[in-house]
């Protein structure tokens, strides 16, 4: 009885007690969602065009953003370095269709996913390479992103929000709101639709599937770019941030690989599951349920909607 | 090629390599320096593995090496990843290393039982299996100058004192935070023990490696539990990440201690709020001693460390200072006690049981007053050296204690128990055969 009164009374128990813990804690969960909807979003973007789970799309945010730290540590203007970096992203976006995609193209995804996986290894190695392995900071303070942090006494506590968990939130938003307009309402975006429907009948009314594959690597990219800049204000910019992009792996999985509004409600729905789990529930088994968490919660969803909230259903003749 | 030919270019082959063989096994000793330059534990490791690198290629450039003999270095890239570090080893060791030091406890734990087959004696510098400080059970195994259990021993002492005893301590919470892997689990065990002795209360927020820049939840968890100090045993990008959370959160960061292992980088992470944020040391910082002055001149100047010029003298470059220090000292003392230059594994094992780092010596090495001294014996592998509490003022770090004893008496049993259990569950454990210098 007892340990049915801790899993299913208590935390709701607690949650009355404290409401401004609550507060705190889907605040945290929001935040971190957003994060992970933006880089949920860059896998999207590139599985919609071709198809292929962008395993690299964690070392992209690493990349993007060890490069912009890099070039101002060189003496750079912080806003040319940003422009710089974003660049890069697409000269990088421009060598994998060259090196990467074109000469696989028509290969099995399997082929393609693999290639992801040594693009990923070849990136940290360059990385490492022009970069080295230390941590590095973000230039928070350089690009004019708010620090500090307000204090709300509020429901009986306080509760404390930082000015760059607000920014990040908004800047992600906003990110997101761009992306999702300009591929659903521009002529490029029109064109992306049509490549992810079928990239033989994309071909047969013009549309050049090798431009829309560097578009695509390069708006990747620059999400990429503002994750990392995201994070890494939040925590460092180090190697160890390409893990926490596979948090976005879930955060699929629940939303749909297809789906820009997937990408943002399932990283909502990861961020803040994941917090309020290990924050009521956690020290029931010790802690640590963070780690696994969010994959029960995409595996639950996988079980009633194997394509996802927001995923196309597939139909085969079989 | 005919057979007559191919025959003759491996007979050619053969005498060279045999020529080439003894004249390595007389001019030079091969000492592997595990390292991780690379990854999620390598703004940790890197400063590491410079100062490693760096007084011991001083000693090959101002002094020839070591009484005569070379000291032939090469790193091998663990990433810190247990795998690795093993392949590592698997790599080294028909080299005749005269020692390896893993730097990880994940890898170390794997080596100890091959230590005593391999002969080739494992230097875990203030990590590893605490309970290999036992010269009586672990023989190939050294883990100057304390042990984990030592560190937390000293860092309850210190707050119990803070406290005004550590009886006051009774009914306090304290945190854990650590990584979740077996160097972060390493100390828990004595935690429960004192908790349960002394009346605290624990509270363990373990830190998954894959979210060790992900650390919003242990610091929410943290808030909600209200600990009255935390203490961090973390490594790699854990540790600035957690400086910055505790800053976020708002945590008190006078009550925000940690094991030896930050460094500066780590602090700074924090920004201005970091100040008041204190960790355990036992050695100096900065250049101000003439080894590190000699490794500056003839290391770095001549462009043959890959550290930065103004890294050098910085925490946790200094740390890989001591570790080669240690190293070097062990080659010294093999070479006193057998009366041979190119000593052995074997023979490095008997000198590391023989270091005596007394004042006079460490003046001898140029580093007097660099740390307090060592004494190494058959039995006692690990010295159990006090180490003092130092402060982040916001801009470097500042002694604000005299050294804290661990507490021995409260440690020894546990040690002990813990070494018995690890013999008893490695069925077949060796006994020790090795015969026990006179002078240690």
């Amino acid at each position: 009885m007892d340990i049915l009164y801790k899993v299913f009374i208590e935390p709701f128990v607690f949650m009355g007690e404290a409401p401004d813990l609550l507060i705190q804690t889907l605040w945290e969960g929001l935040v971190s969602g957003v994060l992970y909807a933006l880089i949920a979003l860059g896998f999207v973007l590139i599985f919609k065009a071709s198809g292929v789970f962008n395993f690299a799309q964690g070392i992209m945010v690493v990349f993007a953003a060890l490069t912009l730290v890099g070039l101002y540590e060189k003496g750079v203007p912080a806003f040319l370095a940003l422009i710089l970096a974003a660049l890069t992203m697409l000269v990088l976006a421009v060598v994998v269709e060259r090196v990467v995609l074109r000469p696989l193209v028509n290969q099995p995804d399997i082929i393609l996913f693999m290639a992801t996986f040594g693009l990923t290894y070849f990136l940290i190695g360059f990385g490492e390479l022009i970069f080295g392995g230390n941590p590095k900071e973000m230039i928070t303070g350089a690009l004019f992103l708010p620090q500090g942090t307000t204090e709300l006494d509020m429901l009986g506590g306080m509760v404390r929000f930082q000015h760059l968990d607000i920014a990040a939130a908004v800047i992600a938003s906003i990110m997101i709101g761009l992306l999702a307009v300009f591929f659903s309402k521009t002529r490029i975006g029109r064109a992306l639709r049509a490549v992810a429907d079928s990239h033989k009948a994309a071909l047969s009314v013009g549309i050049s599937l090798n431009q829309i594959w560097v578009i695509v690597w390069f708006a990747a990219g620059l999400v990429a770019l503002v994750a990392g800049i995201m994070w890494g204000a939040r925590s460092g910019v180090s190697f160890s941030l390409q893990i926490i992009a596979l948090k976005a792996l879930p955060v699929l999985i629940l939303g749909g690989f297809t789906s820009i509004p997937g990408a943002i409600i399932g990283g909502l729905i990861i961020g803040v599951g994941e917090k309020i789990g290990e924050f009521y529930w956690g020290p029931l088994v010790g802690g640590g349920v963070e780690t696994w968490l969010a994959y029960v919660i995409a595996l639950l969803f996988l079980l009633y909607r194997p394509q996802g909230l927001f995923g196309e259903k597939i139909i085969e003749r079989i | 090629m005919s057979f007559r030919r191919i025959g003759l270019g491996l007979a050619a082959a053969t005498m060279l390599a045999g020529m080439a063989l003894p004249a390595f096994a007389q001019d030079s000793v091969y000492v592997p320096l595990f390292t991780y330059r690379t990854g999620p534990f390598a703004g940790s490791g890197t400063p590491i593995a410079d100062g490693m690198h760096d007084y011991l290629r001083m000693l090959n450039e101002r002094d020839g090496g070591i009484g005569g003999v070379k000291l032939v270095l090469e790193e091998c890239e663990t990433g810190y990843d247990t795998k690795k570090g093993v392949e590592c080893y698997e790599s080294v060791k028909g080299k005749n290393p005269v020692i390896v030091n893993p730097w990880s406890t994940g890898i170390t734990l794997p080596l100890i039982p091959r230590a005593s087959v391999d002969k080739i004696p494992i230097l875990s510098m203030a990590y590893g299996l605490s309970a290999s400080a036992r010269g009586d059970i672990f023989p190939w195994v050294f883990n100057p100058p304390a042990t984990y259990w030592d560190g937390l021993s000293m860092i309850i002492k210190y707050i119990g004192e803070k406290e005004g005893g550590l009886e006051k301590l009774k009914g306090k919470k304290i945190g854990f935070l650590h990584l979740d892997a077996a160097f972060g689990k390493e100390p828990i065990p004595l935690l429960q023990e004192l908790a349960k002795d002394i009346g605290f209360e624990v509270a363990l927020y373990p830190v998954a490696a894959q979210d060790m820049q992900n650390q919003g939840s242990q610091w929410l968890s943290a808030r909600r539990d209200r600990p009255d100090y935390m203490i961090m045993w973390g490594w790699g990008s854990m540790n600035g990440a957690a400086v910055k959370e505790a800053v976020r959160s708002g945590y008190p960061m006078d009550k925000f201690y940690s094991v030896w292992w930050p460094g500066e980088d780590d602090a700074r992470s924090g920004g201005a709020g970091a100040k008041g944020f204190k960790m355990l040391n036992w050695h100096a910082v900065g250049t101000n001693f003439p080894a590190i002055q000699d490794i500056q001149k003839h290391v770095v100047d001549k462009g043959f460390s890959k550290a930065q010029k103004d890294k050098v003298g910085e925490l946790l470059y200094n740390r890989g200072i001591y570790n080669s220090l240690l190293i070097a000292e062990g080659i010294a003392q093999a070479q006193k006690v057998t009366g041979k230059k190119a000593v052995t594994g074997e023979d490095v094992r008997r000198g590391m049981e023989n270091i005596k780092l007394d004042p006079a010596r460490l003046k001898e090495l140029g580093l007097e007053g660099f740390t307090d001294q060592l004494v190494l014996s058959c039995s006692d592998h690990n010295g159990h050296r006090a180490a003092f509490m130092q402060e982040w003022d916001g801009t470097k770090w500042v002694k604000i204690s005299n050294p804290i004893e661990p507490m021995t008496d409260r440690v020894k049993g546990q040690l002990e128990a813990a070494a018995k259990d690890y013999a008893e569950k490695n069925a077949g454990w060796p006994k020790r055969t090795e015969a026990c210098d006179k002078a240690s």
